[in-house]
């Protein structure tokens, strides 16, 4: 390999000429062949090198009557030259990469990018070389080192060199090199050090006990760091499972709230929601490609109207002339959410439907230790907050919020003073309907939109509202975070199916203990 | 005929029109099979497709002339993702329909409960899923996989060089017979390869799963402990798609801590963004992706086929490993019942082992002629950002089944009826 190697970069020589068609022969060949073709170019360096690879990595690079090709649309050029060629991209076979080969891919790629103008492209490639463990690194790696300037990338590339000099003849390398790598938090950095306090024989891994000790240190820095950044971890999918059951059981504190209507529709109401995302994404992709990434946003007024819509729909056509008969109002609930799940099915079809992301929302903030925040959950957790503020101001500071807390308190009474009752339950039927809607919406970027996917978090909703007391913002927004992150806790130590068992089976006894939930209305009540 | 008799036949003969049954003379002409696969509940997603592929495989056959010159007619049910109801359905096409054979089921659970019913009444049950091993029924045809022909393959090619030389496993599955099974037959087989118990982790998740968090967290910490680690997942259903999106958030990248899965083919990644999932493995008898005009002809017949019975999202239809397996399941007992000149069920098992037929996968498959399992190769696929798979490892020739794995204690000796 390395003759391979040696031999292209004197064809290649230190000018940026064409590649040579027959060092990349070899990435027609097996895996492999295809990995010392990768590693060869990588030393070779130079635009052409970079062009061929990055065509490797987006699946552009082909074989025609065994020439190494680019497709590009429909032009096909020669990888080595550049030239076009007179092929039809469809007689191309495309180079198929593996694990394997796109490791190596990365570490090329990467020792190239050292060497880029752009800062954060040098970045990101010592990042890459740093993760990579292997003893060996590339030869740019050195000159890199010695040329950078930036101190942040400089660290990174010393943490690299420090896993090398690890294994230094020279004890006072081996030191610096423990006290450099104590700085990591990286998980894969520990288990290098942990193997320096290991006995083969009688005889230490480590020679000298200075290094051993500093070792010791260094293991429980990083201890400490994995530990914190774990913990933020567990809380932060508490706190993400907390927001979703929030947006799920919001929508119902309201509904349930006003109008003691026990909506078993409310699932659906969240699926509708999801849809009308769907759809939205769907508009987005042929009408506006450009803004794909924006239909989230665009989505959020049409869930909230699109649910608002059936919601008011059930009301006025169903649940109406059922009020005051809550066994009744149950039952057709019921009935109207398997006529949604159907109408879904009719309309969309039984199968999931497929929702990305969009970029801004994939990915995530890496924490130490491998711990990352995803974007996607981040998101749902400020939308949770913002949906919250919201319905807060309404309730709070609108003349209908006023009247929905009357009509809530006391039926009658609100009626006797002249709320309008009928029409306030119409608008708080659709108000809660429509934040069932922006509920299924943040629900679209992490689980499935299918037509049953509502049945599943109807009765997490019902538990939230349960718990945190019936009518209550504040009590709602208590429960679903004190569930959320307990049952994220009792998830890390006990499993997923035992957790949802102690979460059930706590919140029975709580019941028992406190109908009211955690926070009960205070005063006079018509029927208490 | 007063008015109140009328009244009354017209009730019964609308409601005889109702439940499908034939009639009319022409029904002694054809020759009767049934398709049971839920239609609606959980399964739905996935056995929808295969109740297609199996009307579609009718039609054809229909189309070139029948069965021994008679046309097939099919009788579909809907045992709507219910266990017992599988059982009651499939009495109803055997007792009451006479069906002369029946394509279906998904579930090895769905599978169990109709066991007894072909059992005692004699009937031919074609199954088109991978599945646990361990059973043999006189009354069953297996055209998915044994364990030997997925899931060993799998674990070896992670285990090679090639496949990143994985020494701690990871796994993952949903929590009901088949995980279990097939995760007990790969304990066995990873201590066998000097694998300890302390590089093995093992977790299940309930039905429907959505929340992947604590798991993917977990998965990490375990792969950070010193060793190439691999994830091997029996997730099944719709929960792979929360899985997968949160596997590609995390940052949990093919190339540090590949996935490989026996129950994600092209079907169940169609609601997934593929794109940074790229590389993570799946493991079957046949991929879309695999270029042979057989397969060309069978993926295009089908889309054909959805476009004109008006299957939702036709332009995006996919065909997958248990299609592939109901296809050629349906034509072999065609081809045994033109062997046997008979449909009679005794008959029919006699005929078709050594039956062989030229799969869609490019091999040609073969009914074993004792342990009712097809002799299928063993593709390994790294998923594209497409959804599709690129095939980065396969068998040279079809494997016989080991229905019976050597690795559970007290199976040397079962391979036969």
């Amino acid at each position: 390999m390395c003759a391979v190697a040696l031999g292209l970069a004197m064809l290649a020589g230190p000018a940026h000429a064409a590649l040579d068609e027959a060092a990349l022969a070899g990435l027609a060949g097996d895996f492999q062949h295809r990995i010392e073709t990768i590693e060869a170019l990588g030393v070779v360096g130079g635009e052409d090198a970079r062009r061929v690879l990055d065509a490797l990595e987006a699946g552009d690079l082909g074989v025609v009557a065994g020439r190494v090709v680019i497709v590009q649309g429909e032009a096909v050029a020669a990888a080595a030259s550049g030239e076009t060629l007179e092929v039809a991209a469809g007689a191309v076979d495309t180079i198929t990469v593996n694990n394997r080969v796109r490791r190596a891919l990365g570490t090329a790629r990467a020792a190239l990018a050292l060497s880029s103008p752009e800062r954060g492209e040098r970045l990101a490639a010592a990042r890459t070389l740093a993760d990579d463990a292997s003893p060996a690194l590339p030869p740019a790696f050195e000159r890199a080192l010695a040329a950078e300037t930036d101190g942040e990338i400089r660290g990174v590339l010393a943490r690299a060199a420090a896993r090398v000099n690890l294994a230094s003849p020279d004890a006072a390398k081996r030191l610096q090199a423990v006290q450099a790598l104590g700085e990591s938090s990286d998980p894969a950095v520990k288990n290098l050090l942990a193997a320096l306090g290991e006995k083969k024989g009688d005889e230490w891994v480590e020679p000298s006990s200075e290094v051993r000790a500093a070792a010791d240190m260094a293991i429980h820095a990083i201890d400490r760091r994995i530990a914190i950044a774990e913990g933020i971890g567990t809380l932060f999918s508490g706190l993400s499972l907390g927001s979703i059951l929030l947006l799920a059981a919001l929508g119902l504190a309201i509904t349930y709230g006003v109008m003691g209507i026990i909506n078993m529709a409310h699932g659906e109401l969240l699926m509708v929601g999801a849809y009308a995302t769907f759809v939205v994404q769907g508009v987005f992709r042929t009408y506006l490609p450009a803004y794909v990434d924006g239909y989230v946003v665009a989505a959020i007024p049409v869930a909230f109207l699109a649910a608002a819509l059936v919601g008011v729909a059930m009301e006025r056509l169903v649940l109406r002339h059922l009020y005051g008969r809550p066994l009744e109002s149950l039952l057709a609930t019921w009935g109207l959410s398997l006529v949604l799940i159907q109408a879904a099915r009719v309309v969309f079809g039984p199968q999931n439907v497929e929702l990305a992301n969009p970029a801004w929302m994939s990915g995530g903030i890496a924490l130490a230790a491998g711990v990352v925040l995803p974007w996607n959950r981040i998101v749902i957790v400020g939308f949770a907050v913002f949906v919250l503020v919201l319905i807060w101001l309404m309730m709070q500071k609108t003349r209908l919020g006023m009247f929905v807390r009357a009509v809530t308190q006391n039926r009658a009474m609100a009626g006797c003073v002249g709320v309008p009752t009928a029409r306030v339950d119409t608008l708080a039927f659709a108000i809660g309907s429509g934040v069932a809607g922006l509920g299924g919406l943040a629900l679209s970027q992490i689980a499935n939109v299918g037509p049953a996917m509502g049945t599943g978090y109807i009765v997490d909703a019902f538990m939230v509202v349960v718990l945190g007391g019936v009518g209550q913002l504040a009590g709602a927004v208590w429960a679903a975070l004190g569930l959320g992150i307990v049952a994220k806790f009792l998830e890390g130590w006990a499993g997923a199916v035992i957790a949802k068992i102690l979460v059930l089976v706590f919140i029975i006894v709580f019941i028992q203990k406190r109908p009211q939930g955690i926070f009960a209305l205070k005063g006079r009540f018509a029927d208490s | 005929m007063n008015r109140r008799n009328f009244v009354q036949a017209l009730a019964l003969s609308a409601s005889i029109a109702a439940i499908g049954l034939p009639v009319g003379a022409h029904a002694a002409d054809t020759i009767k099979v049934g398709i049971l696969h839920s239609l609606s509940g959980t399964m739905a997603i996935s056995e929808t497709a295969l109740k297609n592929v199996a009307l579609m495989t009718i039609e054809e056959i229909n189309a070139t002339g029948g069965v021994m010159g008679r046309k097939l007619e099919p009788v579909v049910v809907d045992p709507a993702s219910n266990w017992p109801l599988f059982a009651e359905k499939a009495r109803q096409l055997v007792a009451q329909d006479k069906v002369a054979a029946v394509f279906g089921c998904w579930t090895s659970v769905s599978r169990k409960s109709v066991n007894p019913v072909f059992k005692e009444l004699n009937g031919l049950l074609f199954y088109p899923v991978q599945y646990e091993g361990e059973e043999l029924e006189k009354n069953v045809f297996y055209t998915g996989a044994a364990p030997n022909q997925q899931a060993i393959p799998a674990v070896e090619y992670l285990m090679s060089a090639e496949g990143g030389g994985a020494r701690r496993f990871v796994l993952l599955g949903t929590d009901y017979v088949y995980p279990r099974t097939t995760n007990k037959i790969l304990r066995a087989f990873l201590k066998s390869k000097g694998v300890s118990e302390a590089d093995i982790m093992e977790d299940y998740t309930p039905f429907g799963h959505s929340d992947y968090q604590t798991i993917i967290a977990k998965i990490k910490k375990f792969a950070s402990e010193g060793k190439k680690t691999a994830v091997i997942s029996t997730i099944n259903g719709d929960s792979n798609v929360p899985f997968y999106k949160e596997l590609g958030n995390a940052g949990l990248k093919a190339t540090d801590v590949p996935v490989v899965a026996f129950s994600v083919g092209e079907e169940e990644l169609r609601g997934v963004d593929t794109k940074p999932l790229v590389g993570h493995l799946a493991a079957w008898n046949y991929f879309m992706s695999v270029k042979n005009p057989d397969n060309d002809a069978f993926a295009k017949k089908y889309k054909d086929w959805a476009k004109k019975n008006g299957v939702p999202n036709a332009d995006s239809v996919v065909t997958n490993d248990p299609m592939e397996a109901t296809y050629v399941g349906i034509h072999l007992w065609k081809q045994a019942v033109e062997k046997a000149k008979s449909t009679d069920t005794d008959k029919v098992i006699a005929a078709i082992g050594g039956q062989s037929f030229k799969a869609p996968s490019g091999f040609t498959l073969t009914m074993d002629k004792t342990n009712h399992h097809l002799h299928k190769p063993v593709f390994i696929g790294e998923v594209r950002a497409d959804g599709q798979f690129d095939v980065v490892w396969k068998t040279r020739e079809p494997l016989r089944a080991q229905p019976w794995s050597p690795f559970i204690a007290g199976n040397e000796g079962k391979q036969k009826l």
